[in-house]
């Protein structure tokens, strides 16, 4: 998508420090739009100050992740759902 | 514990006085965003402050541009550690914009195009510490730097500067805006080094 | 641990890195390399593994980005001995399994090459698919493993790979200078209904480029593949 940096495969890293899945290659709904799509291609900003992970269709926010010296937050509230193959 | 790589130093200079805590000096100006740019012409440009009554005041390009434009010299702090020193900025002071708005709030939300929001005391954007700034170092306020016209607070962390900015509620109470949910200082204070909530 | 560097450009370094307890990996991932200094101050950035794991020891390619933070100092300072914190392998959609039938598109900007050349490196001796890879480059010199794929086209049979200069090419290149165009997938790639996966790699620009060169050309959008770097 034009303007993102990167896409989700750089979430691989931060995400494998919460979930025990590779959460990369799951399937995300778009709260806003509906839109499924594979977590690895979304439309990344960042890191800095945090990773926001956008709807390839709408735009609207997915995720986000911002690492303190002390804790993850991780917010999914974009996220419909998040079907994972196993 | 981290492991400690051997001459690695990361991007960063010597100190000066004028830097605070964790700082480094860059000279040019990083780019960071959250979101697509959005793209916003100056005749479509609109600035909007809500009370926490409901009542609005919106100023269009031509309005705002007629008030009293000051340029400042400012020096800013962005969370990911780079500073800027002696910044030229031109912009309208938010005293002019909040002067005939009636209100008892402490606290403001600033909005901008493309769904960004942050937060501060509604006292920090009064007597001549913040802007509505559509020119930067001479020229125009590009769009990757929040043209046509972004919040500019110095004092604080930069993510406080909203770009794109749209307009500003007036509340109450206190509400965290888009990075503040996320796990980063309310205040924001670079030379409290006021990064992350808990500093 | 650094064990061991060699240069591959004059820009470009692999690194060979000791990891205890590597559990492996597939072709195409990554791992993030942290750095701390001494006062505390990290830096996190990922490099794509470019070889399959050879016990605990992994490579990486690092192409220097002027003004980087992190791929200078890789590229060019780090020492045999020293420490980084390694974390991986990373990432499960853009790779590529020996036992996947069916034809391979590699399509790669600048070091976007180094994961593909995973991909390349573990085809040898373990799957017969044929693969193609487009790689472009400023110049000749700027050739990421120029020299191995040469010999590889050579002696892995079913692998084809074409440079496409956008600076500077060699005097014997007919199609001389500049971005990658439509033409050059035609010509170098492969045809939609032969359903090649395609993978795209390299600075964000060109991913969005390629990508989309290869969608309009009727490509499934379910079969391409991307891998964006930044910048
Ligand atoms: C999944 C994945 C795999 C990757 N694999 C590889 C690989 O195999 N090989 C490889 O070489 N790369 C790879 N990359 C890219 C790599 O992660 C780095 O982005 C790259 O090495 C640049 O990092 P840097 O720290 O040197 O540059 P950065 O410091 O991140 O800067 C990048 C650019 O922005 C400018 N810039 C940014 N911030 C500032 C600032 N504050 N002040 C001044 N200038 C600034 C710099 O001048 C530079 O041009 C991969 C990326 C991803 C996401
Ligand atoms: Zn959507």
């Amino acid at each position: 998508m034009a303007g993102a940096t990167y896409d989700g495969n750089l979430l691989a890293g931060p995400l494998a420090e919460v979930f025990a899945a590779e959460v990369t290659v799951a399937h995300a709904r778009c709260a806003g739009c509906g839109r499924d799509s594979v977590v690895a291609e979304l439309a990344v900003y960042g890191p800095d100050p945090g990773l926001v992970a956008r709807c390839p269709g709408c735009s609207d926010v997915l995720l986000r992740l911002v690492r303190t010296p002390d804790a993850t937050w991780l917010d999914l509230r974009g996220t419909a759902a998040l079907r994972l193959p196993t | 514990m981290s492991i400690v790589t051997r001459g690695f130093r990361g991007r960063r200079e010597g100190a000066d006085d004028r830097l605070p805590p964790g700082q480094y000096l860059t000279h040019d100006f990083p780019v960071l965003s959250a979101g697509p740019t959005p793209v916003v012409s100056r005749d479509e440009w609109t600035f909007t402050v809500r009370s926490e009554g409901g009542e609005r005041r919106t100023w269009s390009w031509a309005e705002l541009t007629a008030l009293p434009v000051e340029e400042v010299t400012v020096d800013i702090h962005c969370v990911t550690r780079w500073s800027r020193l002696d910044t030229v900025w031109r912009g309208v002071s938010l005293d002019a914009l909040l002067e005939d708005v009636e209100s008892a709030a402490d606290f403001a939300l600033v909005h901008s195009h493309g769904g960004y929001t942050t937060n501060l005391p509604l006292e920090d954007l009064l007597d001549g510490q913040a802007w509505i700034a559509f020119e930067h170092d001479g020229d125009d306020l590009s769009p990757e730097h929040g043209g046509p016209a972004r919040l500019l607070v110095p004092h604080l962390y930069f993510w406080k500067s909203a770009k794109w900015v749209s307009g500003i509620d007036l509340l109450v109470q206190d509400e965290p805006g888009f990075w503040e949910q996320l796990g980063y200082h309310d205040y924001g204070d670079p030379w409290r080094e006021q990064r992350y909530q808990g500093d | 641990m650094l064990v061991e560097r060699h240069p591959e450009t004059a820009a470009a370094s692999t690194l060979v890195l000791r990891v205890a307890d590597w559990p492996g990996h597939l072709a195409g991932q990554h791992v993030d390399v942290r750095l701390t200094a001494e006062d505390g101050y990290q830096a996190v950035r990922s490099y794509s593994l470019a070889a399959p794991a050879d016990g605990d020891q992994v490579e990486v390619t690092v192409q220097r980005t002027d003004g980087g933070e992190v791929s200078p100092f890789l590229a060019d300072d780090l020492a045999d001995g020293d420490a980084v914190e390694v974390r991986g392998p990373l990432g499960g959609w853009f790779v590529w399994r020996p036992e996947t039938p069916g034809p391979v598109l590699l399509v790669a900007a600048g070091s976007g090459v180094v994961p593909l050349m995973a991909m390349v490196r573990a085809r040898a001796g373990a799957s017969r698919a044929p693969f193609r890879l487009v790689h472009s480059v400023r110049t000749p010199d700027d050739r990421i493993y120029g020299a191995e794929l040469r010999r590889r086209v050579a002696e892995d049979a079913g692998l084809d790979v074409t440079w496409i200069y956008t600076r500077k090419a060699p005097d014997e290149d007919r199609r001389g200078t500049g971005r990658l165009q439509p033409e050059d997938l035609a010509a170098h790639g492969w045809p939609p209904d032969f359903e090649p996966t395609c993978y795209v790699c390299g600075p964000t620009g060109f991913v969005e480029a390629a990508a989309a060169m290869l969608l309009a050309a009727g490509h499934d959008p379910d079969r391409v593949r991307t891998e964006r770097f930044g910048g």
